[in-house]
């Protein structure tokens, strides 16, 4: 009889939860999208929390692409407010947002991310790169001979003598990573460019530059190229596990791990968060956050984060999230600016 | 007489003590086999222990140091008035260059012995946190501004790593964020009894921090969380899986419905869990509007993945009481509901107990269903008491180890390991209640 009744409280107790749930209204603020820039937006969510009276953000990760579809769900209390990206916001996913009632959105930028290719402090001398090498090294197929070849090419010394005689493993990361993009975009193409691939693949392909730039960044399948769909930290571990990987990692993931990694120069160019301020480095990408233009005033303290986030104070170059790796966006007053006036993405655009 | 004839008659004596012989060593082979099977688990185990102790242990000490700080009025209350409101004004940033400065005379101490120290590096060996605690006290006292004030610090991550023995001098060697200088100092202080190592509870009872503060980074929200769920799936799945157990095994009459539920149950038992994730977003948070975040939704998944644990483990328990029991109480003249419930199910208690108590271990040990509700995030603020807490945002113990195996700066490979500790001692406690609860209840026919 016991047991009946205690079955009985709990169907009453799981009958009542939609109501005790309607009585609520959300306090804090939500945020959810990429693991790249969740750091600093915890960084700036405890800062926030301290400082202010409203409660702190949460903060939750899952990918640029997963937090923007959450994002893009829809306008409401039982929707996030706030979506983290390590890339630009897609125009389809503007239209998904507009079709579920997200139309107004602003979007900030907090800064920029320098991509860096490091090493193990005592494996070989990788110091110096150009994408070119790295093109050379990793492609799936080259140019050899006005012909499509499969890359061959065993230790960095036959890309190019001036390099260690290592064998090449890379480990990049994996393609449900926005860094992947960067990193193909800026690295693998621009090298498939600089060698003078590019031209020739079009030239092979009938004068098809889509077809050559897909080409150009189709990455080697035989173990030279490892994708890392893990986090920083499984790439760390795969290169302590072997000496002759050299990693791709976040400026921020770098910085906390001199002591294991070595870093190399691209282009002669070594990255720092000077250099990638200015331009020089040639890796990096802004981060985003993007924010419901709605939820302003319903979610209490929502543009006052927003606001702190970018503030001088935390994302300017003495802030807390320079401290930690980002590279602090010279023009972080714009930013501000549009933020104040609360403009929003131009659906059109 | 008779036993001469299982011998059969055409093997001769040698054979047989051959053969013998052969049966013996089978025998001891397995038994060897047996012990090897042992030993690699429990080497297994072993290694999983030393590894884990080993490297979580020393997240429950905390390196601290005490520091003269002077609460500048200037700084703190720029209109003199003491007003509360103008003292919040003052955000932690300003409290930041205020430690600096108040250790310009420590480090004209250190300098004699560590030549390179400047009170930038010794402000840098204090936690990120620091002038949050101060800004806290302030406020809690505002009669103190003006006044040198002597507080305890968490030494920053890096010192702490050094002081724990975690790191050293060769392997710290080209990391940018520790300067030599630093480490000097910190053997000084070490000496002169400023720093010290000493047992932190704070590593159970914080909240979560940032990634610029591993030293302050704690267990509080994720076991509160924890604790939150465990209670929603034992106050539902229990009773209702034990419901429906005794319903399925005692009153439903067997036709193909029940044979389909049957079936359905055991499947549900080994679905992934990330699968009710899935089901726990569209149905608790897009569909009922539950929050994102809460426990209650994390519960309310988790009842969903023990539920099958528990039904199958309360019919089978249900099955093991002799029916020869419920026929006497049937026989005596009992009702069927009297016979089940005076007689039947008390016996199968150890059984369900144990069932739902290994169900809840599991439960307590999932991340992949949480990961989609949103619970697997940075969660600063504790959630309220019971019941308007189960709606506030919360991680969970696994979520947590989870968070900190991600982070870049290698202290927080240390806390996930002491993460992991605690995680074990409640897995440990609760398979201990469940045999514990065995042993008491357990009864021989």
């Amino acid at each position: 009889m016991k047991t009946l009744s205690s079955t009985v409280a709990a169907l009453a107790l799981a009958a009542s939860l939609p109501a005790l749930a309607a009585a609520q209204s959300r306090g804090q603020i939500q945020i959810a999208g990429s693991s790249t820039v969740l750091p600093y937006a915890s960084i700036a969510a405890e800062a926030f929390g301290e400082n202010f009276d409203f409660p702190t953000p949460v903060v939750a990760s899952g990918g640029s692409s997963a937090g923007l579809q959450q994002f893009c769900a829809g306008v409401g209390l039982d929707t996030v407010d706030i979506a983290n990206a390590s890339r630009p916001i897609r125009e389809s996913e503007i239209e998904t947002c507009a079709a579920n009632g997200v139309k107004d959105i602003i979007e900030v930028r907090i800064g920029y991310d320098g991509i860096v290719f490091a090493s193990k402090t005592d494996g070989p001398g990788f110091t110096a790169f150009t994408p070119a090498q790295w093109y050379q090294a990793l492609a799936a197929e080259v140019v050899r001979d006005g012909a499509l070849v499969p890359n061959r090419a065993r230790t960095w010394a036959e890309v190019d003598p001036s390099l260690p005689a290592a064998p090449i493993l890379a480990f990049v990361p994996g393609t449900k990573h926005g860094t992947r993009e960067v990193f193909e975009e800026k690295v693998i193409l621009q090298g498939c460019e600089d060698a003078g691939a590019l031209a020739a693949i079009a030239a092979l392909k009938g004068g098809d530059e889509d077809a050559a730039t897909d080409a150009c960044v189709k990455l080697r399948t035989d173990g030279a190229s490892v994708d890392i769909d893990g986090d920083y930290t499984e790439t760390l571990a795969r290169i302590q596990s072997d000496p002759n990987g050299i990693g791709v990692f976040g400026l921020a993931f770098y910085e906390n791990n001199t002591n294991v990694l070595k870093v190399a120069t691209m282009s002669g160019v070594t990255p720092s968060t000077g250099t990638i301020a200015s331009g020089e480095y040639p890796v990096s990408r802004p981060l985003f956050f993007y924010l419901k233009k709605a939820h302003i005033g319903e979610v209490p303290g929502l543009k006052e984060f927003a606001e702190f986030f970018v503030s001088d104070a935390v994302a300017g170059p003495d802030g807390p999230l320079a401290a930690y790796g980002l590279v602090s966006d010279p023009e972080l007053a714009a930013t501000q600016a549009r933020l104040a006036n609360e403009e929003t993405l131009d659906p059109a655009s | 007489m008779t036993d001469a004839t299982f011998v059969p008659a055409a093997l001769d004596p040698e054979r047989r003590a051959a053969l013998t012989r052969r049966r013996y060593a089978a025998e001891k082979r397995f038994r060897l086999y047996g012990v090897g099977a042992i030993g690699v688990s429990i080497a297994a185990l072993v290694l999983l222990l030393v590894s884990v102790l080993g490297g979580g242990l020393p997240a429950f000490t905390q390196t601290f140091v005490r520091a003269q700080i002077y609460l500048d009025p200037a700084v703190l209350d720029p209109s003199g008035t003491r007003d509360p409101d103008g003292i919040r004004k003052v955000l932690t940033f300003a409290y930041a260059p205020l430690i600096k400065r108040s250790l310009e005379t420590a480090t004209a101490e250190l300098q004699p012995t560590v030549p390179g120290i400047t009170p930038a590096l010794l402000a840098g060996m204090v936690s990120d946190g620091a002038p949050a605690q101060l800004r806290n006290y302030v406020i809690a006292n505002p009669d103190s501004i003006g006044e040198t004030v002597e507080f305890e610090f968490l030494a920053n991550g890096r010192i702490d790593q050094y002081v724990k023995g975690n790191i050293t001098r060769e392997s710290s060697a080209g990391d940018a964020r520790l300067d030599p200088a630093q480490l000097d100092a910190a053997d000084r202080l070490l000496e002169a009894g400023v720093m010290e190592l000493r047992f932190n509870p704070a590593f159970i009872t914080n909240p979560d921090a940032s990634e610029n503060r591993p030293e302050a980074a704690g267990l509080g929200v994720a076991l509160i969380g924890s604790a939150y769920m465990m209670l929603i799936v034992l106050v539902l799945s229990l009773p209702i899986g034990v419901a429906a157990s005794i319903y399925l095994e005692e009153f439903a009459a067997k036709s193909w419905l029940t044979d389909v539920i049957e079936v359905n149950i055991s499947n549900l038992a080994a679905v992934p869990s990330i699968v009710f994730g899935i089901l726990g977003l569209a149905f608790f948070i897009n569909f009922m509007n539950l929050p994102m975040s809460a426990p209650i939704v994390g519960g309310l998944v988790l009842t969903l993945m023990t539920l099958p644990t528990i039904i199958i483990a309360t019919r089978a328990a249900l099955k093991s009481v002799p029916p020869s029991i419920k026929e006497a109480a049937l026989g005596v003249g009992a009702s069927k509901m009297q016979a089940i419930f005076h007689h039947v199910l008390p016996l199968a208690m150890p059984g369900i107990l144990t069932g739902t108590i290994i169900g809840l271990a599991q439960a307590l040990g999932e991340t992949a269903p949480l990961l989609l509700i949103g619970m697997v995030a940075f969660v600063k603020d504790f959630p309220a008491g019971l019941p308007d807490g189960l709606f506030d945002p919360a991680t969970a113990l696994p979520v947590q180890v989870y968070n900190f195996t991600q982070r870049a700066d290698p202290a927080f490979v240390e806390r996930a390991s002491g993460a992991i500790i605690v995680l074990l001692v409640f897995l440990v406690a609760m398979n201990t209640v469940a045999i514990v609860l065995r042993q008491k209840l357990e009864r021989t026919w």
